[in-house]
């Protein structure tokens, strides 16, 4: 059994992982369940009198925690161990195609060492492309919903390819029975009326990318000669989103050590129009000095708090905006498999680099010794397939035991292998932030719910 | 109940047994990619 109780906001909350219940409780049973362990006994026992309220209220409080015991939505038990034979080799079904490795911004936090990926410029040509795409339909077997990302570097560099790699994926729907979702990243620079409107029809989701308030985004996503991107991609990211109607984007920023006050950044976005918002930490060596380390974790969660504070007081003055990490849906979230089963990454998902090479994903991309298969043979190597299929929350030991496996799902196997040279161990500053936030989305719930 | 509200239909378990084909997009957790962390999916069978 597992719970995990906290209080933020004014609120009480008490998580029981194994059911996926959340209960909002009062500082009574906040208390009781504090000190119980199960199993819970029919009869109140003796040391909860001891806690600093009336014997009455305490026999009251232990029956409803009783009752919910019962029903199975407290105190519940870990059960899933037996779905680890589900947790195997499958087919791929998701595919990132690094359409350039090039790009014509000089972020500083790039991972991509500013597009080339530690190797040498280049561009995916659409044959390339396209065999790719025949590769993915042959790998994904039963599946039917496949979905590409067109990823760099910067896939504007060559949209042209992007273009025919996608007419040629729709005139292969029908024959193999597959569904293409595409989707692309995209730093705006060369966004035109021409590319948002065929972005707009082909793409099911689209993130552009920009920091938030002018100097935040200068600083960090400077072009080549030096000089700041802001003023030339903003008006091509209104209009895009204006057009698109109701299809899926994000406008996504990273924050560093210097926007630890990334709340006026979401703010920002909001003024501008922008309603679908994701906002995520720098990862990168902390020798950066725009790095985020612990000891910025404080001033980070308090930040994540006034967000959330700011997010429910504007829902309830009927503003409404989205931010990507603190959407949750209690009731219709993904099943426990899939939960269980994490990202995918060297299994169901995979990247392809523009000279054809295969990679377990967009971040193992430029270490060789991750290469696991090529476009000329059409396959791909099982031995690594097995080994990231094992790569699940219940793979890997400290996931298992922790309260946020089922919103987590095991965090990211490529910095778990960067920063603890094993994909099994997480890296426990993303752990951090990760609870932190699945702790605000879960109080924003309680607060929207009242 | 009195002191304690709860706020979801808990059944994880038995998504657990009825889950698991796989048709959900992709779920990276990853700071470059958007593209999703995974409790705010959706499943393909409950639109
Ligand atoms: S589509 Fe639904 S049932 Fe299937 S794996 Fe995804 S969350 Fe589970
Ligand atoms: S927060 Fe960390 S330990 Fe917990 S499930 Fe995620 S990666 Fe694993
Ligand atoms: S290993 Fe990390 S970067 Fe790669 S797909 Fe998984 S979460 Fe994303």
């Amino acid at each position: 059994m597992m719970i995990h109780q906290y209080k933020l906001n004014g609120y009480n909350i008490v998580m029981d992982i194994h059911s996926g219940a959340i209960h909002v409780v009062d500082d009574i049973v906040y208390d009781i369940i504090e000190k119980l362990t199960p199993p819970l006994a029919d009869n109140c026992p003796e040391e909860l009198y001891a806690l600093a309220y009336s014997k009455e209220d305490i026999d009251q409080a232990y029956a409803e925690v009783l009752e919910l015991y019962k029903a199975e939505q407290l105190f519940t038990q870990d059960d899933y161990a037996r779905f680890d034979k589900l947790m195997t080799v499958s087919p791929i079904k998701s595919m990132c195609l690094h359409i350039a490795h090039d790009c014509n911004l000089r972020c500083k936090y790039c991972f991509a060492d500013t597009g080339s990926y530690q190797g040498g410029r280049s561009i995916m040509t659409a044959e390339t492309g396209k065999k790719a795409i025949d590769f993915l339909i042959k790998h994904s077997y039963g599946r039917r919903n496949l979905e590409v990302d067109f990823f760099g570097g910067e896939p504007l560099l060559n949209f042209g390819a992007v273009k025919e790699i996608v007419e040629y994926a729709r005139s292969k729907e029908k024959e193999h029975n597959k569904v293409f979702r595409f989707t692309l990243t995209t730093n705006g620079v060369l966004l035109d009326d021409e590319k948002i409107d065929y972005i707009n029809k082909e793409m099911s989701n689209i993130v552009i990318s920009c920091d938030g308030r002018p100097e935040v985004h200068d600083r960090m996503r400077p072009r080549v000669d030096g000089s700041g991107s802001y003023n030339s991609i903003m008006p091509k990211f209104k209009k895009l989103v204006e057009k698109r109607g109701d299809k899926e984007y994000y406008i996504r920023a990273t924050f560093t050590k210097y926007n630890k006050d990334f709340t006026e950044d979401v703010l920002h976005f909001y003024n501008e129009g922008f309603e679908q918002i994701s906002i995520e930490p720098v990862v990168t060596d902390p020798k950066h000095p725009y790095a985020l380390t612990e000891e910025d974790l404080p001033e980070v969660f308090a930040e994540y708090d006034r967000l959330a504070a700011k997010l429910i007081e504007m829902r309830k003055n009927g503003e409404f905006f989205n931010f990507f990490h603190f959407m949750i849906d209690l009731d219709q979230g993904p099943c426990a498999i899939k939960r269980l089963r994490g990202c995918g990454c060297g299994n169901e998902y995979v990247a392809i680099t523009p000279d054809g090479e295969v990679y377990p994903c967009h971040q193992f991309v430029g270490n060789p010794q991750w290469k696991m298969g090529d476009l000329d043979s059409m396959e791909v190597n099982l031995a690594t397939k097995e080994t990231f299929a094992r790569s699940t929350v219940y793979g890997k030991d400290e996931c298992r035991e922790c309260w946020a496996k089922f919103y987590c799902s095991g965090g990211c196997n490529a910095a778990n292998m960067q920063y603890r040279g094993n994909i099994l161990k997480p890296f426990k500053l993303a752990c951090d932030l990760e609870k932190k936030r699945v702790e605000c989305a879960i109080m924003i719930q309680a607060a929207l719910a009242e | 109940m009195k002191h304690i509200k709860t706020l979801n239909q808990a059944n994880l378990k038995e998504t657990a047994v009825k889950g698991g084909c796989g048709e959900c997009q992709a779920s990276c957790q990853s700071a470059c990619k958007t593209s999703c962390t995974v409790a705010n999916q959706k499943c393909e069978h409950k639109k």
